[in-house]
């Protein structure tokens, strides 16, 4: 009768625990090495795909280190860097004076790639690539463009038959780098979005729909017919979307591509500031696509473990000679020549 | 009052019952409907995605070949092992007290109050809670911060399991091995606990279940890994996490994987009710209220 | 029950236990605490007019919670309308009517329904019952209802609706187990003394059963809606996110654990932080309200039952 009594709890914790002891004898060989070091990185989901193929083959090369990046957003790499609670945050947008003073320790922007956003569009019937001044766009989601057949679309876009039919915008609802540079573009073409709206991660959309993600935001365009939306070039491509050419500032009708978008970074080089925190939204130059941005690495000027340091210290000296070469093949620009160059000096000074 | 029934007052009765009978029947099939369309599709989508090296690789940039979640899928384990390890005792001692020693307590009452309290607490809201707790004065994410946020989590439904099923425990049982001048504590343990056994273990099951899924209070607590668990106080990887980071990814390749995952967490879940029922012959949801 | 006689170590054993118990206090208010002390910063700046305020900007630093209590509270009493009957029907067709050989494999599939993973609720609901609400129940429902002015405005599938369509699928299985089992409990005699007067089936469910059932009924129902207040994932990916007060069900809402899902990760001003957080307090108390209703009338309606039973 007392046999077994106390077996209750025992053995479901030592199933439990065998769990536990089975995976620790897999993995306890790796975790006994003292020589491994892991660096811990958090931030922007933009770039994800090309920062894990970098640290990934980097890590290939380099036994010894283990770069773990985790995609949780702009937003919350800014704040776990601040706090010192990861060796390194990645951002689509860059950090205000304010978040800087606030941050534990002083922070360096390492431009990586720029990205490029589009817009993407469900019109039934309709295959020819649709022309989008920056009017029609703050229009569309300021709410003042209702209709497809509105003379600011239809104007631009002669030959095309518009349906009179209402337009479904969808924004991301999740806080998100896409909606920074698509906004500090809207906010830089549009007085009245300026005025009304704003540029951040989230702002407080007049009308439409959010969905969570590229994905979310895609999936509702391709699903629902007269749906306008906008995501990352990256994405569009990966999934061949179709997507609309955007007027540029100097008249030009411009489709995004990873040329497009380096056209816009060299036409405003001679402008980028020391600590390379820049928007490039709206750039000149006749063949820049308007709608771009850099993406930064914020890393700790001297970090707290001096290894970890001269660790992202190697790396990023890697990054710049080898793995930049990688960024045009996956819908990433890459760094123009003369920012790659004033970087090195940059990553010289990281401790 | 003498009353007649009359013919159109059986005709409506009759119409009433036929009409209750064709509900009855068409609320059932409008409940399991969902439920096939829902489980076809997922079998369908990560069945074609699951081979051998989802199970053994690690996970892999895009356009590499054969990457997979082996360690979200020990890291899940990690991590579901301490909750288990820190939440059952403390969910059993509670339910033991209640039951035991609380009776109709004003105490006891509270007590039972705020477990339904904390069981109602969403889990995102757990998830700020550990993190803003345990992450941000430990600076730095942990295996051991997740386990923690997932062990609250299943505390509430273990103690009110435990009790409930202490409740079934007769008394004369009790009183006879008090009698025998065993004392209480030993009563509980040996006898009480015991003859309780097989509810409580249900209890424990579906506690698991319910937290194996959760994906919200990993976010900023196991952060996730792309390399094999090392350490309890390092991030680690878990499946919830990477089927999320996959699902929003822009790769077919990783949307793949996400659905692959998706299927092991969910037969993973099913495995355990399914077994809580033919062990116990108790349901889901009858042994955890 | 009796004590036993065991000195020090009985003592002992009921202090551990006794610290068990108590520490589920401690982790909730742990918890309470951290969400006031994280969310001090949006307290002290909008004070109580947070619950009144509509507007949320982050660029401008302006937070209110109407919109998301509003989503909320719409979505769960929009999917308790539809799942509670159904649920009833469910519990009183494998109780009452069922074939002996189907009662087991329908409870257990109801079952599952209930393992399944938020997450992959939302992904089935975004390709699956999205596209069904755009092209057949949508058009139907304007079509037939659009007189009560519920339906107005465009349907694209996506919304208040939906939100809710998903949600009662999701509380389904908790309702309808929980009301199959106090069915269960009533005892044959009362459904044997209502036949034998002669009543048809529907009269011996509605007046044997259901009668005698309802405290447990009002329990389940309640625990479905404590269910549908927090549930995230799933409602996020349907709903539509948009900050304002749907003037139509096909309209997009929001609600207080999808505005802390989206948003959390990226909020980067300190009060836009803390004013998410302070959301997810909101959320708390309205778990801690919804629970103390739910004793209160569970309580209620059993002193009634006893005074009147059937």
């Amino acid at each position: 009768m007392v046999r077994g009594v106390r077996s209750v709890v025992p053995i479901l914790l030592s199933c439990a625990l065998l769990n536990g002891c089975k995976s620790s004898q897999q993995t306890g060989a790796p975790a006994a090495d003292p020589g491994i070091l892991t660096i811990n990185g958090a931030g922007a989901s933009f770039p994800n795909p090309i920062y894990s193929k970098w640290f990934a083959e980097y890590g290939r090369l380099h036994p010894n280190v283990r770069i773990n990046y985790q995609p949780i957003g702009s937003g919350g790499g800014i704040r776990q860097v601040s706090l010192g609670i990861v060796d390194f945050g990645a951002s689509d947008d860059p950090m205000t004076d304010a978040q800087l003073q606030q941050s534990s320790h002083p922070l360096l922007h390492i431009p990586t790639v720029l990205g490029a956003v589009v817009p993407v569009y469900n019109l039934p019937g309709i295959s020819a690539e649709i022309r989008f001044s920056p009017e029609a766009l703050a229009g569309i989601y300021l709410g003042t463009i209702t209709f497809w057949d509105d003379q600011k679309i239809v104007a631009d876009n002669p030959g095309v038959k518009f349906p009179h039919e209402e337009i479904l915008p969808v924004y991301r609802s999740d806080g998100s780098g896409t909606t920074f540079i698509f906004t500090d573009y809207l906010t830089k073409v549009s007085p009245v979005w300026a005025k009304q709206v704003g540029n951040s991660t989230s702002v407080k959309w007049p009308v439409g729909i959010g969905q969570k993600g590229n994905e979310g935001v895609a999936g509702m365009v391709r699903e629902a017919p007269y749906a306008f939306g906008y995501v990352e070039l990256v994405y569009a491509l990966q999934n061949h979307m179709t997507f609309g050419l955007v007027r540029n500032g100097a008249g030009q009708w411009i489709k995004a591509s990873p040329a497009a978008v380096t056209a816009a970074a060299e036409a405003q080089a001679d402008t980028i500031p020391a600590d390379f925190r820049v928007s490039l939204a709206n750039a000149g130059g006749t063949a820049s696509y308007p709608i771009c941005s850099f993406t930064w690495l914020l890393v700790p000027q001297q970090s707290a473990d001096a290894t970890k340091g001269r660790q992202l210290h190697d790396f990023l000296l890697w990054m710049l000679s080898e793995g930049e070469q990688e960024a045009a093949a996956m819908g990433y620009a890459p760094l123009p020549r003369p920012v790659a160059e004033r970087l090195k000096n940059t990553v010289a000074s990281i401790r | 009052m003498p009353h007649r029934p009359s013919r159109a007052n059986v005709g409506r009765r009759q119409a009433a019952n036929h009409l209750f009978s064709v509900l009855a029947i068409l609320s059932t099939v409008l409940v399991i409907a969902p439920l096939f369309a829902i489980l076809v599709y997922l079998l369908f989508q990560g069945v074609r995605s699951l081979n051998v090296a989802f199970f053994t690789h690690l996970p892999r940039p895009v356009g590499e070949p054969g990457g997979g979640m082996a360690n979200s899928i020990v890291g899940s384990g990690i991590i579901l092992a301490l909750a288990s390890l820190l939440g059952i005792p403390v969910g059993i001692g509670a339910g033991i007290y209640l039951y035991e020693f609380g009776g109709g307590k004003t105490l006891a009452n509270a007590i039972r109050f705020t477990a339904d309290v904390l069981n109602g607490v969403p889990s995102i809201v757990m998830g700020i809670a550990a993190y803003s707790l345990i992450v941000v004065p430990q600076k730095h994410f942990s295996a051991f911060a997740a386990g923690v946020a997932l062990a609250i989590m299943m505390v509430p439904t273990v103690t009110r399991t435990t009790e409930e099923m202490l409740a079934t425990v007769p008394n004369a049982v009790r009183e006879a091995a008090l009698g025998l001048g065993i004392p209480k504590w030993r009563t509980v343990m040996t006898v009480s606990l015991k003859t309780a056994s097989p509810g409580i273990i249900t209890g424990c099951m579906l506690a698991f279940a319910r937290v194996a899924g959760e994906t919200a209070p990993l976010l900023f607590t196991a952060f996730g890994n792309q390399f094999w668990p090392a350490s309890l106080n390092e991030p680690i990887a878990a499946l919830p996490l990477q089927i999320f980071v996959y699902a929003v990814s822009p790769y077919d390749e990783w949307h793949r994987l996400a659905w692959a995952g998706a299927l092991v967490l969910i037969v993973l879940i099913m495995v355990s009710v399914t077994l809580v029922r033919v062990v116990t012959g108790r349901g889901m949801l009858n042994g955890g209220h | 029950m009796q004590r036993g006689s065991g000195g020090v170590a009985d003592r002992t054993f009921a202090a551990l236990m006794l610290g068990c118990a108590l520490s589920i206090f401690a982790i909730v208010a742990l918890i309470l605490g951290i969400l006031i002390l994280r969310s001090r910063l949006s307290l002290h700046e909008f004070g109580f007019s947070f619950f009144l305020r509509s507007d949320w900007d982050p660029v401008r630093g302006s937070f209110g919670a109407v919109p998301f209590i509003w989503g909320t509270l719409a979505s769960a009493f929009l999917a308790l309308l539809i799942a509670v009957p159904l649920a009833l029907g469910v519990a009183v067709f494998i109780n009452e009517m069922c074939p002996r050989a189907l009662r087991t494999p329908i409870s257990f599939l109801t079952e599952l329904l209930a393992a399944i993973p938020s997450v992959v609720y939302g992904l089935w609901a975004i390709f699956v019952l999205v596209p069904i609400m755009r092209r057949s129940v949508g058009p139907f429902l304007k079509k037939f209802f659009g007189w009560t002015g519920l339906f107005h405005g465009p349907n694209f599938g996506i919304g208040l609706l939906t939100a809710s369509m998903i949600l009662a699928i999701m509380v389904l299985p908790v309702i309808s187990s929980i009301a199959r089992d106090v069915i269960k409990a009533v005892p044959n005699t009362q459904r044997e003394g209502v036949l034998a007067l002669g009543a048809t089936r529907w009269e011996m469910v509605r007046i044997g059963v259901l009668r005698n059932a309802r405290i447990g009924i009002v329990g389940a129902v309640i625990l479905g809606l404590g269910r549908a207040l927090g549930e995230t994932m799933a409602v996020t990916m349907v709903i539509g996110n948009h900050a304002a007060i749907p003037k139509s069900l096909f309209a997009p809402a929001y609600t207080l654990a999808s505005v802390i899902a989206n948003e959390f990760t990226e909020a980067t001003g300190d009060l836009y932080l803390s004013a998410l957080i302070e959301i997810g307090l909101a959320l708390f108390l309205v778990t801690i309200v919804v629970n103390a209703i739910a004793r209160l009338l569970v309580f209620m309606v059993t002193r009634g039952n006893t005074a009147r039973a059937v």
